[in-house]
Formats: structure tokens, sequence, C-alpha cells
């Protein structure tokens, strides 16, 4: 099937001659899938939602939406004519219309009685039965959030643009609210964006994950892939704490400051490799594995972190909490999985 | 509650408030006496008769006339320096508020100076062009005049809306022209209507203009009314139907009021408007600030200097007289106006309460009432209960001190609202009582917001007219009077000195609302929340 959204070559930048907010991107969004632009805060991400949306113009490639240009050479499809829909990080609801209104504004092309249904059937579904006759500034944070979805998602985008749509509610709210909008995505077959410098957020919410750095996609894949085979430095740290050891490797394996271990892909010479601490693993000092120290426990609940020291080195190693090492034990630390090989790039060039 | 209310009790904060509430309570029951103590029927008879319909018409039509050609003035120069990339926005942002500095009776004389067959015009090009007077040459000086209350509310909320607001309507479907009608309109109604409300009181209050347009509202018959006639019954009445009109006013701008929401959800968007480019519409998007300018300022100028030196040689040593008169009642009331607008703005920020804004919202009723109706008031109240005070320099103060209140307030909130609390809480637990832990800590700290407080006061007594003319001393000449009196008489020549040195320093009044953009304006505004 061919994809829904495509974004070709896509380039923008602030200033004639300043560094390119969009940097030559490229990436495709299948039907129904929900797709996650993960970076830091000023890493562009925001700006291609808004190429996206058509609210800015691209210097240059283009975006195609069903096969048919959007943006791109010579075209600028104006936002209201594009089955695009944009849920803005601060809801931008018009204040001066009540919830039901703000719900039905997109719908003003079509007959009132269809309006009508269409609207009440979308405000149920975001469980704001009751709500119809507020004003914005009368809901919680998360209702004016689910007012934001229902109003675009009333319109029947071919694809809907998340921007940083949970960042305004707090943290409980915010993991509740996130599975919620998942499913309600997820069963209307929706095609969406999200936008998010939460790694977390990213990995729970969406199928795919594309990490952005510069403005340029480091690395696409579904959330087990980027986490777990991260392919560059950037990505790796990007999404959770990681210890990075220089190695030299020997085909499948490699010799590491904790020792030999076998690597997720064939390489040779110098390499960095990457080691989640939730894939080493302590047990008691003399068994198996390279020999250190733990210097350090950070209780967190039902896991704990442990700092080790190697060599001189520090570790990260995440382990269950009941596992009952105190700092000054000495422990033998060992690879449970294979370590990855991250590209040899520096970021950015 | 009963704790904060305690602490209103202190002399400071009892003393100023009812200074304010009995100088304006008690001459307008006087007013309503002298208007309703009459027999009866008599009062039916004065009060519904064909004339007064003709008036309340007349200063209806007025009133919906000037507002919506200020609207159309302001509107576009509100536009231009908000939202598109004219450039220098700065300067032209100056423009929409440059009229101030012509008051409308200097206008109507740069009207009236203009046209007609000894106009001007006339004069230097031999055509003959007809005399601009009535409803259409009241119409035009009060237009102009008053357009900088709206731009400035127009510019004001239009700087602040959230794009995001009109993108998502953008991305829902909407094009720019139902944007427009949809989204963005209907945000500008507050501003709107608080500009809306400053134009209308000023042109229901207004007296200059109207009496030199020779154009009849209530204003206008009610100072014939005293002036001219003996019946003073009727020109009591006449106040008490303006005030009323007055009273619906405010009351409908309540109303409209009461259900726009000022709220925006979540955080102000990141992306603040690059400002739409003008492309081929630059040109003429800059002339039309150009001809503003020329309109509002040029051609008076030049009018009133045309005059001046056509005539005989200028005697500047006769301003000397009307200036010094202006500044010894100006000055005085420019203080006392400050010193009450500290603890009436103190009451209201720091021991917010509905008592304490209620108290404040008096201030503004003494801004709201029309000049003349309050003029009377005070001379019916002075020659029953207190003759020595009649036509005396000090009531003259008086009226001054409790019109222009509300403009002295809103600097002196400002500068609250920035001051930090602490420093007041400090000085207390380092064993100062409440008013010298206010005058050791906070006082410091307002000293600028007061200096502009007297500032504007001053300014805006200098150029006062209906108060002047009818509480002033017998023949205490001023800038405002001299003006007013030659330009009725078609002297313009020596009506110009006095106009060009009002023009000075109701120029200086402009720049100094442009520095400290608290404007009554916007006093007005944040005083009605």
């Amino acid at each position: 099937m061919p994809p829904i959204l495509t974004v070709t070559a896509l380039e923008k930048r602030f200033s004639a001659h300043g560094h390119p907010v969009v940097d030559r991107l490229s990436f495709e969004v299948q039907q129904g899938e929900i797709l996650a632009l993960l970076g830091a805060s000023g890493c562009g991400k925001t700006t291609i939602l808004r190429l996206i949306a058509g609210l800015e113009r691209p210097d240059a490639g283009e975006v195609r939406l069903n096969g048919a240009v959007i943006a791109g050479p010579g075209v600028h499809v104006p936002p209201e004519k594009r089955a695009v829909g944009l849920v803005f990080q601060d809801y931008a609801l018009f204040p001066h219309l009540n919830v039901a209104e703000n719900v039905a504004f997109g719908l003003h092309t079509i007959p009132p009685d269809e309006r009508r249904k269409r609207c009440d059937r979308v405000v149920k579904m975001l469980g704001l039965n009751g709500y119809e006759k507020r004003r914005p500034e009368q809901l919680s944070g998360g209702q004016q959030q689910r007012v934001a979805l229902a109003r675009t998602l009333a319109t029947a985008p071919d694809v809907i643009l998340l921007d940083e749509p949970f960042s305004n509610l707090d943290a409980l709210l915010r993991q509740t609210t996130r599975q919620e909008i998942r499913d309600i995505l997820k069963k209307a077959g929706m095609t969406a964006i999200l936008v998010t410098h939460d790694q977390e957020e990213a990995l729970s919410f969406a199928d795919r994950v594309a990490v952005i750095w510069n403005g340029q996609i480091e690395q696409v894949g579904t959330p087990e892939e980027v986490y777990y085979e991260p392919r560059t430095l950037f990505v790796a740290q990007f999404l959770g704490r990681t210890n990075l050891l220089l190695s030299m490797a020997y085909g499948d394996r490699a010799e590491t400051p904790l020792g030999t271990v076998s690597l997720n892909r064939p390489a040779s010479g110098n390499v960095l490799l990457s080691l989640r601490p939730e894939h080493l693993t302590l047990e008691p000092g003399g068994s198996t594995g390279t020999a250190g120290t733990v210097v350090e426990k950070e209780f967190r609940g039902h896991d704990a972190t442990f700092r080790v020291k190697v060599n001189g080195s520090d570790y990260l190693v995440h382990m269950h909490s009941r596992t009952d090492f105190e700092p000054g034990d000495a422990v033998s630390v060992r690879a449970l999985q294979p370590a990855v090989v991250l590209e040899k790039r520096i970021p950015g060039a | 509650m009963r704790s904060s209310f305690r602490r209103l009790l202190r002399w400071y904060f009892v003393v100023p408030t009812g200074l304010v509430a009995v100088g304006l309570a008690i001459p307008l029951a006087y007013l309503v006496y002298r208007g309703l103590g009459a027999e009866s029927s008599r009062v039916f008879e004065l009060v519904l008769s064909v004339r007064n319909a003709r008036l309340l018409a007349n200063t209806v039509l007025l009133a919906a006339g000037v507002l919506l050609a200020a609207t159309l003035l302001s509107f576009p120069m509100a536009w231009l320096t908000a939202r598109t990339d004219l450039r220098p926005r700065r300067l032209f942002a100056v423009v929409g508020v440059v009229p101030l500095a012509v008051p409308g009776y200097v206008m109507a004389y740069v009207i009236l100076g203009l046209t007609g067959s000894y106009g001007m015009i006339a004069r230097l090009t031999a055509v003959d062009v007809p005399s601009v007077s009535g409803y259409w040459g009241a119409l035009i000086a009060l237009s102009i005049y008053t357009s900088p209350y709206l731009f400035l509310n127009l510019r004001a909320a239009m700087l602040q809306l959230d794009p995001a607001l009109e993108e998502a309507a953008r991305s829902l479907g909407y094009n720019s022209r139902q944007v427009l009608l949809r989204v963005t309109l209907p945000q500008l109604r507050p501003a709107f209507l608080a500009g809306a409300l400053l134009v209308t009181l000023h042109v229901m209050g207004d007296f200059g203009v109207v009496s030199l347009m020779r154009f009849e509202t209530f204003s206008y018959a009610i100072y014939l009314q005293f002036a001219a006639a003996y019946d003073r019954t009727y020109a009591a009445l006449l106040a008490l139907m303006l005030l009323a009109m007055t009273v619906v006013v405010l009351y409908v701008e309540v109303r409209l009021l009461r259900d726009v929401p000022l709220f925006r959800g979540g955080a102000v968007s990141r992306w603040a408007h690059a400002g739409a480019p003008l492309g081929r519409w630059r040109a003429a998007a800059a002339s039309y600030a150009v001809l503003f300018t020329v309109v509002a300022l040029v051609i008076p100028v030049a009018t009133i200097l045309t005059w001046t030196f056509s005539g005989s040689a200028v005697e500047l040593n006769r301003l000397a007289r009307p200036l010094w008169n202006a500044v010894t009642a100006s000055g005085p009331a420019a203080f006392s106006a400050a010193l009450l607008a500290v603890p009436i703005a103190y009451m209201s920020v720091r021991l917010s309460s509905r008592l304490t804004k209620g108290i404040e919202r008096l201030a503004y009723v003494g801004y709201a009432i029309p000049p003349l109706a309050l003029a009377l008031a005070y001379i019916f109240f002075s020659l029953s209960a207190a003759p020595a005070l009649y036509q005396t320099l000090g009531l003259l103060v008086t009226a001054y001190t409790l019109h222009f209140l509300a403009e002295a307030i809103g600097p002196v909130r400002s500068a609250l609202y920035l001051a930090p609390r602490h420093v007041e809480e400090a000085a207390r637990s380092l064993g100062r009582t409440p008013l010298r832990a206010f005058t050791a800590a906070t006082l410091p700290l307002l000293r600028t917001g007061i200096v502009v407080s007297i500032a504007f006061v001053f300014l805006s007594a200098l150029k006062e007219l209906p108060l002047t003319i009818l509480l002033s001393p017998p023949g205490f000449e001023t800038l405002s009077i001299n003006v007013w009196s030659y330009t009725s008489e078609a002297m313009f020549g020596s009506a110009g000195p006095y106009a060009l040195t009002l023009i000075v320093l109701s120029a200086a009044f402009v720049a100094l609302l442009l520095r400290h953009e608290t404007s009554p304006a916007v006093g007005i505004q944040s005083g009605a929340d």
C-alpha cells in the first residue's frame, strides 16, 4: 500500500544564510500509523508539523498527501484546503465559543443536521458529553486537551498532527490521557504524527519513532528498535541512560572494559558500544564476569540502579530492587545481551 | 475579611474615600434636588418636550456617527501597525495617537478657520468652499480627536492575539477572510467596547466642539440654558437627562462585556506574529498613515500658524496671563488628584476586595460624568450651601481633581503592581507602623508613577474647557477659554497663539502617554474588570 504522507528532502531555514531548521528531511507515514517525531526542543520538529499543515512554506523538498503534492516547488495548498488536522500544544481553543461550537467549528461547510450528528459523535467519543455548553475557561487542562482533539477529529482529516499535546498536563493526568487518546486514534483508524521531546511518551504512544537531531532524522524505527538498537550515539543517549564502551571488535565479538561481549552486528577495529543498564547484571564477587565494586545504589521502587566501579570507570546496572547488594560490595558484572555497535559518525556532519 | 476591613478604617484610607464620595455625591444631590424639586407637572412638561427629543436624537446621532467614523479611521491604523510589516512600526504607532495633540475644540477651530468664504482655503486659493459646521463639522472634529482611544485599545488587543487561534482556524478549513470574521474580530470585541465607551463618553460630554459648530446636543443646550436663559430648573433637568444617558451607556457596556471571556487557553503560542507582508500594498498603506498625520496634525498646525501670522503682530506677552491662570488652577488639581490616587490605588491593589474595587470605581464615575453636568452640580451646590465658594479657584480645582482622578490612579496602580509586596512586610517586621512602612518601603518605588499621574492630570486640566468656563472666577482667562471665545466670534487670528500653545502642551501629554502606556483609556478598561 502506498504511504498516505510522504515527505521528501524537505528544507526550511528562517534566515537566509543560517543553518537550516529542517534539513533535507525525508520520511513516510502509512495509513493508520502513529509516527512520533522525537527530539530536544529547538531541533525543528514543530517546524516540520507546520510545514505539513501549510502554516509555513518549505524552501525546498516536497510534501505529498495521498500521492498529490501539497507543498513543493511552485505548489502551496493553503492550510484550509489540506486534509491535515493540527492539534496545538496550547490547544488554541476559541475563547469566545463553547465546547460544542469549538468542536463544530471545522464543520462549517456541511449541512447543520449532519454537523450536529458528527459533533455529537465526536463529543461522545472523547467523553465530553455534558460539557457542550461550557466555555473553554471552565474546563480542566485535560478536558481542554480533549476538546482540541475533538475539534480536529470532527473534520475527519487524512492525517492528524499533534504538537506536544500532553506537555501542558500534569504527570498523573498525562499518562492516562495518553493511553485514552492513543486508543481513540487507533479505534478511529487515524493516521497521526506526534511531536514530542519526551522519550517515554514517544516510545509508549507511537508505532514508529523518528529521532530528530539538527533538523535531520537520526534514526527511524519501532520503539523497540530505536531503544534496543540505537544506530548512533545521539539516539542511544537520547532514549535513556546507557553504558558506552570503547572497544576492539573482532567480528561478532569485542573486547570491552567489561570483558568479552557479543555484538548485535559484526564489526572490526575500534568501535563504540552501547549497553543499556538493564542489559547488565550483577552477581556476587568471584562469579564469571568482570570484577567491580558497588559505589552507589539508587532505589526506585520496584527496581534499583547500581553504580559500579570497574577499573576506575563507573557503569550503571539496572536490576530488581530486591537484589541485596550494598555500596562497598564486591561484585561481578556480566552482559545479558549483545552490545549495540554505534555508527562512527560525527553528529551533525 | 473582617481584619482587612479593619485595616480600611485607618484615617489615610477613610479621609480620601470620604472626600471623593462626598465631593461627588453632595453636588449631584443638589443637581437632582434642583431639577426634580420643582412642581411635578412642570417637571413633566419640561422633560417631555419636543425639543428634548431633538436634543436626544442629535446627541445619539452624533455619538453614533463619531463612533463609526473613529472606527473607520483607527482600525486600519491599528491593523497596519500591529499586524503587518509596515515599517517603521514604532513611528506609525505614534501617528495613531497624534490626534490627541489637537484638542477637539482646536480641531473645530481649524475646520471653521479653513472653510467658508472667509476661510483659509478661500483666501489662499480663491476657491469658495462651503462652510463646514453643524453636524458634519462636529462629526469630523470629534472623530479625528477621539480616534486614538479606539486605536490604543484595538492595537493593544491585536498585539495580544494568540496567532495559534488563527492558525487553528486555517487548519480547520477556513480561508483568511473567514478567519478574520469568525475568529479575529470576535476576539477584538472587548477592546473595541472599551474604546467605544471612551469615545461615546467624550462625545456626550463634549461642549467645545458642538458649541463652536452650533450643533445642539444636551451639553450645548445645558450651557445655553444656563448662560443665556434664567430657567435654571430646565438646565438642571437637561443635565440630569444627560446623566441618565451616561448611566444607560455604562449599563449597556457592562452588559455587553459580561459574556465576553478574556481567557486564553494554555500558554501563549511561541510563534509571534511576523506581520503580514504588505507587498504591493505597502505604498498605499504608508500613504494612508501619512495622510492621517497630515489631516490630524500638519493641517491644523499650518492653519493656526497662517491665521496667527496673517493678522496683526503677535503679542506673546498676551499669553503670559492665561498661561499663568491655567497653571494656578491645574497645578493644585494635579497634586491633589495624585494625593487622593495613592491611597485609593493602594486599597484596590493591596487590600483588594469588592469594597475597595468599588471605591476605585467611584473615581471612574467622576470621569464618566459629563463635565457640564458636574459643573452645574457644583454651581447649584455652592450657590445654595456655600455661597462663599461660588466662582472661586478652590471650587474649580476641586472639580478638576474629581473629574481627572481616574487619570491619576492608572499610573500609580501600575507602579504598585510592579513594587514587590515583601519590602513593606519586611519594614513592618523591622518595627514600622503600617503608614511608616509604606512611606519607607513602597512610596519610593511609586515615585515615577506619581510624577506621571501629576503630569497627566496637569495637562488634562490645562486643556479642559466646559468645567473651566462654568466654574472659573469672573474674568479668569485661560488658554482653553480664549481659544473657544475668540473662535466663537470668528476671530481666528486672535485665537491662534492660544491654540498653538495648547497643541504644544497636548503633544507633551501624548509623549507621556506613549512612554507610560497607562492611558486613561487603559485605566477605564482595567477599572471596569
